[in-house]
């Protein structure tokens, strides 16, 4: 991706100011954006059509206090016409409805940078700036310095996506990626669906980069073809295209990767961790809660039980996921072996309600954090790793390898 | 609200990565739009009592990638409403760097910083010309550089007062690009 200003190609480093194709901001960053943007006294929004309030990281309210930052946003949308959703991830819902490749998006939350995955120039902002670009439709940003990454080779069985994305940020750390834009490149690019590829752009964020993009190629053209939207740019890197950096990763050397509690970069193989005893697995969350993250959870647990004394949580990222896993039958399978199948919200990843963890719980998880106090309470821990993982070790109530699964 | 030229106070020094979370925990911060009360919950992962200890004009010294993780405006607010004056670290992570200047918390980027200053020690952060004195020995440590009309944003205390002054963002006297493929 690259920006020009007066058809002259911007370098890395340099300030400019971009027109926005859509804005998003949720109902964590949402009341803040509408307090701030009632304070400047701007009046009206720049184009109501391209500007999305989502409902999605306490849904629905789990108490009275979020129930009115609700109303502020429900009574927003209202008075300025603004798009409102309810009920979907922002990320998912925006991918599976609007995003396109080459568009501007920004949004109010970190994880914005999944749209790079179809190819869009998306990336999170906080809640002042969000009401700015309410106001003017545009936003200034740092053209990002650029790193690639060449993926080769394919996954043994039980590796997925987000063991890539793991084992990359173990590699460059938790800012390795910092104001940096990421590439993926490489043979093995063609074999991630587009659900992986989301999975990938969007936990990107934890080693803390603006972008993180797949180009355009058959299998994203015939996404947006079996979705009923025709995608309208193609995305390429230039051929001038420069790199800070270029890293190698060969999927068949990736091992069902597990993040040991604090920090995201402390990535280890799940031999090295197997057997630690859990309270919770929590299957879901916007990195890991689509259609092909529950299938292969639901076939892992099928004809399983999650061990008694400890509790499974799966939660869609999506309404149109959690459809999909009511008519495939794998929320029944969810419910046969004992876990919470929830409607799609943020949840437990944030600690907000369906699956918030006591003191000194540990969880085995598939959101994108295992910060200290993420979850609920300051001394629980949290592990962080693929769907197949998480299903495996909420059968046996500790960290498991999903290969014997499956 | 302006923000003098120099900003005098003692030192809290923090660690390498302390993230968003650490600053203010989901359960609070997406329960209130007061910045007062999200005050109450600063630092909750590393001291639940920290909003009772800080002083106001306190500053912040810490290592690298401050304010890792989520894009929550309300960590530099709890920050700031908590009565700390400025965030000078090694490196800050990208959203939160940009929320400081948003909300006018003058947030410095000094390599090194965070070993050459001691729990409670004396500082003063000069936000005209972009650097920190330690003021046992005088030592003046300068930040890395940032635009002007960052740190004029900043000054003037974010973006709700700089648009009420010009009615205007600062980012509308910028050249717009046109983004390609």
């Amino acid at each position: 991706m690259r920006a020009q200003s007066n058809n002259r190609p911007l370098s890395p480093g340099e300030i400019t100011v971009l027109p926005v194709d859509m804005a998003m901001a949720q109902d964590s960053t949402g009341p803040l954006a509408i307090k701030v943007f009632e304070e400047m006294g701007v009046g009206k929004v720049w184009d109501p059509s391209r500007i999305h309030l989502v409902i999605d990281h306490t849904y629905p309210a789990a108490d009275e206090k979020v129930a009115k930052l609700h109303i502020l946003m429900r009574a927003f949308a209202k008075k300025h016409g603004v798009r409102l959703v309810e009920g979907s991830i922002s990320h998912q819902h925006l991918l599976e409805n609007h995003v396109v490749p080459g568009m501007v998006l920004f949004g109010a939350d970190s994880h914005t940078c999944q749209g790079g995955a179809v190819g869009a120039f998306a990336t999170g902002v906080g809640s002042s700036e969000m009401a700015g670009l309410w106001a003017t439709g545009k936003l200034w940003v740092r053209v990002p310095e650029t790193i690639r990454v060449n993926i080769t080779g394919e996954f043994k069985k039980g590796v997925y996506a987000r063991d890539l994305i793991s084992h990359f940020i173990g590699m460059v750390g938790e800012d390795g990626g910092n104001y940096m834009s990421l590439e993926w490149k490489g043979p093995a690019v063609r074999t991630l669906s587009i659900a992986s590829r989301a999975c990938v752009s969007n936990n990107s964020m934890e080693c803390g980069c603006k972008l993180s993009i797949f180009e355009v190629d058959a299998l994203t053209q015939e996404y947006f073809r079996s979705v009923g939207r025709e995608s309208i740019q193609e995305v390429h890197a230039g051929l001038k295209a420069t790199y800070k950096d270029t890293h190698d990763v060969e999927l068949g050397k990736l091992e069902p990767e597990v993040a040991e509690p604090g920090n995201v970069d402390k990535v280890k193989s799940v031999d090295e961790l197997e057997g630690t005893p859990i309270d919770q697995s929590f299957i879901g969350s916007s990195t890991n809660g689509r259609v092909e993250d529950l299938v292969v959870a639901a076939k892992i647990l099928k004809g399983h039980r999650v061990k008694t004394g400890s509790r499974c949580i799966v939660t869609p990222a999506s309404r149109q996921v959690f459809e999909y896993a009511i008519s495939n039958g794998l929320a029944e399978t969810f419910l046969q072996s004992g876990a919470v199948f929830t409607n799609a919200t943020c949840g437990a990843c944030v600690g907000t309600h369906l699956g918030a963890l006591g003191e000194n719980e540990v969880c085995i998880s598939s959101s994108p954090r295992n910060y200290t106090g993420r979850m609920g309470a300051t001394s629980a821990k949290i592990y962080l790793a693929s769907p197949a993982t998480c299903a495996a070790s909420a059968i046996e109530g500790k960290i498991a390898d999903p290969r014997k699964y499956l | 609200m302006t923000i003098p030229a120099t900003l005098q106070g003692r030192a809290w020094v923090w660690p390498d990565n302390v993230n968003t979370d650490i600053i203010i925990p989901f359960r609070f911060k997406a329960r209130t739009n007061d910045p007062v009360e999200m005050a109450k919950y600063a630092m909750y992962g590393f001291d639940p009592e920290f909003y009772k200890k800080v002083k106001q004009g306190d500053l912040f010294v810490a290592g690298r990638n401050f304010g890792g993780g989520s894009s929550r405006e309300q960590a530099p607010v709890a920050i700031k409403y908590a009565g700390v004056a400025a965030v000078v670290v090694e490196s800050f992570a990208r959203i939160f760097y940009r929320n400081s200047f948003a909300i006018g918390l003058p947030a410095l980027e000094v390599p090194g910083i965070s070993k050459e200053v001691k729990q409670f020690e004396e500082l003063e952060v000069n936000v005209e010309n972009w650097s920190v004195k330690r003021l046992r020995d005088g030592r003046v440590f300068q930040a890395l550089k940032v635009p002007g009309f960052l740190r004029n944003l900043m000054r003037e205390g974010g973006l709700v007062e700089y648009y009420k002054r010009h009615k205007t963002f600062p980012w509308e006297q910028l050249q717009t690009a046109a983004a390609t493929a």
